[in-house]
């Protein structure tokens, strides 16, 4: 493997606090590390804490309990370090694409002539030509992905935090997205966290897939994934189909334990 | 065109009726002038210029009220939404002002800046102010939390956040509440000037009504009605360009 561990996570746990109700413990003594350049996947039932996790890796939440370091140093606030992609793409609605790609280049001071031919660059990277003054409203679910996307590889994050990014997208568009996606990590290798519920998507993109159990959510396996050529066929090889069962497996406890423990 | 004949054609039918009641004699003629006769002394009050001198009186103070309650009403629904302290502290205030008549304000505000413009852009901003407050307050609170995170990880402070997230996302609701604040500084402008000015379409209206002259009285009264009419159009159309983005 190449490089040392980008993102270290130790003895890491969480509540939620609403202002009404109890409070929910979200994710309790997590602690992994992610290496430099790694495409590592948080799998999980819907609720295990996963997202909560890939949050407070961004910054979003002060850690309470543990540490999260990222290149040797505590987080404590988000950054242009760590890039972000939501399931639901999280887009400027009033910007049009090329100003969504061209929001995080103004904040790092890019000067205008060199931000507007990167953002030129990116809208040709994701396939959005001709759509650079489309608003978001006016464009499909894929193509605003695209664009969510291309807007944080533009500040060239070394770390891609992604929030089950494919989750609100039809099959088709999904697959293909995964396709370009792996595209894009191999010409600009980061290290990679993706959030996802689906098996087949964490073992067909990830080196490695992190299994979370249900709430409270906490590490309960690591699983090797690493196939020599990820080309599409991959997901029909027997290796493949055999890793994504064992996988599953697993999973489908967690799912079963969640599932009772909000049964009445 | 044509849709916009049919649309209006009610107010051509009441016009027509109008005139055919005042030519009939239906109403005394001091009631209700012809309108070919407030036709007339809307062109003379055009030609001796008061209609013009006291229209651009107006129209500043107006403006200036209206533009001073935008600034500070958003600033302060803006700053209520994103901060705890500021909204423990403002809220109560606003909730007292919103029920109370702006109008029973005017003789304060004549009490504290006198019969100019000075007390009439009080009385329209501190009236105009609570609308654009709540919807600029209503809007930024519900600012998508993604959105916030999205700016901040892609290196905006969180002052700038403000700016580049809050602001816009409170725009479509905020602007509601601009137009119902344009409604009303025309109303708070115009009672304002009828009972305490020396200029304006207000002080225009009841001096003519005084003397007696009441064909120009309409001719004021509608010559406000359009104005107030036509900026709303105006800011429809301002808002659909804002708004562009939108489905």
């Amino acid at each position: 493997m190449n490089g040392h561990a980008q993102i270290v996570v130790e003895e890491v746990s969480h509540t939620y606090r609403p202002l009404r109700g109890r409070p929910v413990r979200a994710l309790a003594d997590v602690s992994l590390e992610v290496r430099s350049r790694e495409f590592f996947a948080l799998l999980g039932p819907s609720g295990c804490g996963k997202s909560t996790l890939l949050y407070l890796v961004g910054g979003f939440f002060p850690t309470e309990s543990g540490r999260i370091l990222v290149d040797g140093k505590p987080v404590a606030a988000p950054g242009a370090d760590r890039g972000i992609v939501f399931q639901h793409f999280a887009l400027f609605p009033w910007k049009t694409v090329q100003a969504n790609i061209l929001y995080g280049l103004e904040r790092q001071g890019m000067p205008r002539a060199e931000r507007e031919a990167r953002a030129r660059a990116l809208v040709d990277l994701v396939g959005l030509r001709g759509f650079e003054d489309s608003y978001p409203s006016q464009l499909s679910g894929g193509m605003k992905q695209r664009t969510a996307i291309a807007r944080t590889l533009a500040i060239d994050p070394s770390i891609l935090l992604m929030d089950e990014p494919f989750g609100a997208l039809d099959a088709q568009t999904r697959a293909l997205m995964q396709t370009e996606l792996l595209g894009i990590w191999r010409r600009t290798p980061k290290t990679v966290i993706f959030v996802t519920h689906d098996v087949q998507e964490a073992v067909y993109l990830a080196d490695r897939v992190a299994v979370m159990s249900a709430r409270p959510g906490r590490i309960k396996t690591i699983v090797e994934t690493r196939f020599g050529d990820r080309d599409p066929g991959l997901i029909r090889t027997p290796e493949f189909v055999e890793k994504v069962d064992e996988i599953w497996n697993l999973v489908r406890i967690e799912a079963i334990k969640a599932q009772d423990r909000e049964a009445p | 065109m044509t849709r916009a004949i049919v649309r209006y054609l009610p107010l051509l039918i009441l016009a027509l009726a109008w005139e055919a009641a005042a030519r009939l004699s239906l109403f005394s003629s001091l009631a209700l002038p012809p309108l070919s006769g407030i036709a007339t002394a809307w062109a003379d009050l055009i030609r001796d210029g008061e209609l013009l001198d006291n229209g651009l009186t107006s129209i500043y103070r107006g403006a200036a009220g209206l533009m001073l309650a935008v600034a500070i009403g958003g600033g302060l629904g803006v700053a209520m939404a994103s901060s705890r302290a500021v909204n423990v502290l403002l809220a109560p205030l606003v909730e007292i002002f919103y029920p109370l008549p702006k109008s029973a304000l005017i003789p304060v505000t004549a009490l504290w800046l006198g019969f100019g413009d000075g007390s009439k852009i009080l009385l329209i901003f501190l009236g105009c102010m609570i609308p654009v407050t709540i919807g600029a307050y209503n809007g930024a609170r519900g600012s998508d939390q993604v959105l916030f995170w999205s700016a901040r990880s892609m290196g905006a402070g969180r002052l700038r956040t403000l700016w580049d997230v809050v602001v816009p996302s409170a725009l479509p609701e905020m602007l509601n509440g601009i137009r119902t604040a344009l409604a009303l500084s025309f109303i708070l402008l115009v009672s304002s000037e009828l009972i305490s000015a020396q200029r304006g379409f207000g002080y225009l209206i009841g001096y003519l009504g005084d003397t007696g002259s009441y064909p120009g009285m309409f001719a004021v009264v509608l010559t406000v009605a359009f104005l107030g009419f036509a900026a709303d159009r105006l800011f429809q159309l301002l808002m659909g360009w804002l708004l562009r983005w939108r489905e």
